[in-house]
């Protein structure tokens, strides 16, 4: 009797472990299958050609596989986007954390959360028919399809991670800090930006890394307003094309070389964001000890 | 008393705070009603309940539609399981630190993957081996979703007092019948509230679904829709919007969106408060 049930006991155990297991056992599967399908293209093409080529050509008659203006973009386009949104994300959060009344933080917490929860195509359909003619009719170019769309698209979808990680963080400022300095007569305007905000600012940062990793990511609602021609970003108002569009567009119709170039773009747009994760956990490690 | 630089940064600072609050405000304000007014027009029974049809030129969604609730059932019947025991297995039987420190990195790791990443990997286990088909889609949101029900999970079993696990083995109970008994039972909310989460999330999803799940429009059954390629209704949106240039179906869509992803907003708000109550 005594037995069985310990039997049973350790069985229920080892399912467990292996319940437990299996979000390790994904993201080994993940890192595998990108770098076993993501090298064999990058070998053919060579590493230099690969990264620093400047032209994507892959269905031409001689195709070439530089993937250059992808990975400029993506950067031009995260650097766009977090120049854009984290001012307006952290004086927002400044504002909810510190000064706002109770109610108008209720109703602003609501509006962020509905911000998050809009689908990104409906972010790209709302692009499309208004952000891109409008860019078109404000700076008279041919087609408002462009970085600068996908910029302004891109800001607007990481304000929520940036508004509600950064209010977070200054929530948990301690109050002591703040009345030292109101005591000492600097007006609460000073303090939130002299010293809570200097205070919170691990949290903040974690909160921008977060907002470059969604930005980095995020494929479809960019796909539809960034026009999608593998030009080099050499101004914001040319049709450009990111590391992610870049595998969504082809991936439907690719075969071969193309196919497994594809693979090793998503390689490159992984080993990116493995980065981006690394210094995010930074940050919110220095959060914690902070 | 205060300087005029000081009075300056002052009204400065003052004037780009509400600024800026007021333009995330009135931007969610103006997508909400923006889709809304541009939708609901376009969204007719017949869209609603029809397949599309080459022949009398008509649109219906009825099969996306129905494929957005097969996928949504069938990935929470996988991930549910998973991500609770994986949830139990961190708070009830791991006493090796570094093992716990691993799984959570791994399931942070997981939840910074980009979407695309998840729809190229998931055709090539998923579908590559058992074709486009909605379960393929099923199956790599899954994986995406696997983080969000484990952390909820996590949350409300910590909440669960130790004293009751210790009465329950004081009164003689074997491990695996405090966890039946005891912690399963008390962690009902935060597996509801990551039921809501995954369920926004699977509803939004587009990039993974793409390239796993395909985009056909034909209605199907549960079990054949399963085993064979569907748009979710985000896909066929992309779909209309971007290669058909169908934008009044295109919004009609949109707008169902919006009004399902404010449901789940209202519904998520609700819960954490219910539940906040009761635990107080």
């Amino acid at each position: 009797m005594k037995k069985s049930s310990n039997l049973f006991e350790n069985l229920v155990h080892g399912v467990f472990l292996i319940l437990g297991l299996v979000t390790i056992a994904c993201v080994l599967i993940i890192s595998l299958y990108l770098i076993v399908s993501g090298i064999p293209a990058i070998l053919e093409i060579g590493l230099v050609d690969f990264l620093f080529g400047t032209q994507w050509a892959s269905t031409a008659a001689e195709p070439k596989y530089g993937i250059l203006p992808f990975i400029l973009t993506s950067i031009y386009g995260t650097f766009g986007a977090i120049v854009l949104g984290v001012p307006i994300g952290v004086l927002t959060a400044i504002y909810l954390s510190k000064l706002a009344s109770e109610s108008v933080k209720n109703i602003m917490g609501q509006m962020v959360s509905i911000l998050a929860g809009i689908p990104s195509v409906v972010y790209g359909l709302v692009g499309m028919m208004v952000l891109v003619p409008g860019l078109r009719k404000l700076f008279n170019i041919p087609d408002g399809a462009s970085l600068m769309a996908a910029i302004v698209v891109l800001a607007v979808m990481i304000l929520p991670s940036i508004i509600k990680m950064s209010v977070t963080a200054l929530d948990a400022v301690p109050g002591d800090y703040e009345d030292a300095s109101l005591a000492l007569g600097a007006t609460p305007e000073e303090t939130y930006f002299r010293v809570s905000l200097p205070a919170a600012k691990s949290g903040i940062a974690a909160s921008v890394v977060l907002g470059v990793g969604r930005a980095i990511g995020e494929a479809m609602a960019v796909m539809m307003v960034a026009g999608n021609a593998p030009n080099m970003p050499d101004s914001l108002f040319q049709s450009v094309r990111f590391l992610t569009t870049a595998i969504a567009s082809e991936m439907s119709y690719s075969s071969g070389l193309q196919r497994q170039a594809l693979f090793s773009i998503a390689l490159v747009l992984f080993l990116f964001i493995m980065l981006i994760n690394a210094l995010l956990n930074f940050f919110l490690k220095g959060e914690k000890k902070g | 008393m205060i300087s005029n630089r000081r009075k300056l940064f002052l009204w400065t600072v003052r004037g780009l705070m509400s600024l800026a609050t007021s333009l995330t405000g009135l931007l969610t304000l103006f997508l909400v009603g923006y889709v809304l007014i541009r939708g609901i027009p376009n969204v007719s029974w017949e869209l609603l309940s029809t397949s599309p049809s080459y022949l009398s030129d008509r649109i219906g969604i009825l099969p996306d539609i129905l494929n957005t609730i097969y996928i949504i059932i069938a990935t929470l019947v996988i991930v549910l399981p998973l991500g609770v025991g994986a949830a139990v297995y961190l708070t009830e039987y791991a006493s090796n630190k570094r093992i716990v420190g691993i799984i959570e990195y791994a399931a942070e790791a997981l939840s910074g993957i980009p979407s695309i990443i998840y729809g190229l990997v998931g055709m090539l286990i998923f579908s590559n081996n058992m074709g486009t088909c909605l379960m393929a889609g099923a199956l790599t949101l899954v994986i995406m979703n696997l983080p969000v029900i484990m952390r909820n999970t996590q949350e409300s079993l910590k909440t669960v007092p130790q004293a009751y696990r210790e009465g329950a083995f004081g009164l003689g109970a074997g491990k695996w019948r405090v966890i039946r008994t005891v912690v399963l039972p008390g962690c009902v909310d935060g597996v509801v509230t990551g039921c809501i989460l995954s369920v926004g999330r699977i509803l939004g999803e587009s990039a993974a679904l793409l390239f796993t799940a395909g985009f056909a429009h034909v209605a199907n059954g549960f079990i054949e829709g399963l085993s064979s390629a569907g748009a979710t209704l985000t896909v066929a949106l992309y779909v209309y919007a971007k290669e058909q240039g169908e934008f009044e179906v295109a919004f009609a869509i949109a707008a169902i969106l919006m009004i399902l992803s404010l449901l789940i907003n209202l519904s998520a708000t609700m819960v954490t408060k219910k539940f906040q109550r009761r635990n107080q």
